[in-house]
């Protein structure tokens, strides 16, 4: 498959241009937070001790900050993908030993492209290939878990401390998981058929190799794909987390999701393995509950069984897991979930 | 008149509705005679090594996966088919 659509430019022109854009970028960026005050304070003449000041320049200085950072980042991230193709990853992972094949698994699954909607046939290609199961599942953890989309917008609104917790927490949760599954030798519970399917995997091969210009166009789709269907949810949330910085009383939370209370990492996790929302739905909620004095490892746990763990996935996963081997997989996530929260509640 | 058999691999989703919708404009467009098959299980999909839904198939070859192009850009490939 060849489809030169750049290769008419010279890729000098494209560089600078590229470093054009990266300057005017980062202008506009550091010029949000001024404009934010100059807008609420200035033109709106709002004044800067109240309620409505406050959430009307918290919110013109976050939309369009988070919506910058997540257009960066998931172009960034869709030209890096474009070098992680599922069939490379496949690949790498087949006939991989445990232990470090779900280390490496769990890591290239925050790099390869990954959609719960393909779940089944990448799980097919992965296990008729060699690659071991408890691997496989590595693979199925981090992927959605660890995705860009939650980075993002766990750095651009709490910094990047937050960002890498959530990051490291969620690898290891993947890595051990995983290898639990594969330490208990579930294969006869994956549906019969999969094992028997006949995997061509010579066709996917026989692709051409990419040039920079259809990179960086992938790079476009993911943004147009990902931050054209995501914004409505971002802009929400941030409206919501305005309206919460502006008028909820601080320490709201704290007495029913704070430290104190031990059951709210359970209780976190139970609410939050059967919902499903996508990261950008999801962390307006966790800021919410954090800006009111939630603990952060139960913030973080309820935003891990949301994002990692969902009814739509399971169900999808059903085409080729039996039911027993689906609850542990469940048992199994939510479990290490459940430790990431207590362990941040008490360390921090 | 040029024939050619397209297959649309993916479980139903919106985005293998949507590369479903353009490659048949696509074909129309270039004026070929064509049959639109959507492809449903999953042990089919594995036949052609798609790991990554929706994948389109021409005439029995891969041609595309995980990605919804433009009917534009899946003329180019109909017409190498």
């Amino acid at each position: 498959m060849t489809t030169d659509w750049k290769t008419g430019r010279k890729p000098q022109l494209i560089i600078l241009l590229a470093l054009i854009a990266a300057a005017a970028w980062w202008f506009v960026y550091r010029s949000l937070e001024p404009f934010a005050s100059w807008f609420a304070f200035g033109l709106l003449g709002l004044s800067s001790g109240s309620r409505l000041g406050a959430a009307v320049a918290f919110f013109v200085f976050e939309a369009p900050k988070v919506l910058m950072l997540l257009g960066v980042v998931v172009f960034g991230v869709g030209i890096v993908r474009s070098f992680f193709t599922p069939e490379r990853t496949r690949s790498i992972l087949a006939g991989r030993r445990e232990s470090a094949g779900n280390v490496l698994a769990a890591l290239l699954g925050v790099v390869t492209p990954f959609c719960s909607c393909s779940a089944v046939p990448l799980f097919i290609g992965f296990v008729t290939t060699g690659v071991p199961l408890g691997v496989t599942f590595s693979f199925l953890i981090s992927a959605p878990m660890v995705n860009e989309i939650a980075l993002v917008l766990l750095f651009g609104l709490f910094g990047w401390k937050v960002a890498a917790l959530y990051a490291g927490t969620g690898l290891v949760i993947a890595i051990v998981a995983g290898w639990i599954i594969g330490r208990l030798k579930l294969e006869r519970w994956v549906e019969s058929w999969v094992y028997q399917s006949g995997f061509g995997g010579a066709a996917a091969g026989a692709e051409a190799p990419l040039t920079w210009g259809d990179r960086t166009e992938l790079g476009r789709e993911a943004v147009r794909d990902i931050v054209g269907k995501v914004w409505p949810y971002v802009l929400a949330g941030i409206a919501a987390g305005a309206a919460i910085h502006g008028y909820v009383p601080q320490d709201f939370m704290a007495s029913i999701m704070g430290r104190g209370a031990w059951w709210s990492v359970p209780l976190a996790v139970l609410i939050g393995v059967p919902m499903y929302s996508n990261a950008a739905g999801i962390i307006p909620i966790v800021q919410a509950l954090l800006e009111k004095g939630a603990a952060l490892g139960t913030v973080l746990a309820f935003m891990m069984s949301v994002i990692g763990l969902s009814l739509p996935e399971t169900i999808i996963l059903r085409k080729v897991l039996r039911p027993p081997l689906i609850a542990t997989f469940v048992g199994v996530v939510a479990a290490g979930i459940l430790v990431v929260g207590y362990v941040f509640n008490l360390v921090l | 008149m040029e024939s050619r058999l397209i297959e649309i691999l993916g479980s139903g989703c919106a985005k293998c509705e949507m590369l479903a919708a353009h490659a048949e404009e696509a074909a129309k467009e270039l004026g070929l005679d064509y049959a639109v098959i959507k492809v449903k299980d999953p042990s089919a999909w594995a036949r052609y090594g798609v790991m990554m839904t929706p994948a389109l198939v021409v005439d029995g070859q891969l041609k595309l996966q995980g990605r919804v192009l433009s009917a534009e850009k899946l003329k180019e490939l109909l017409a190498l088919a």
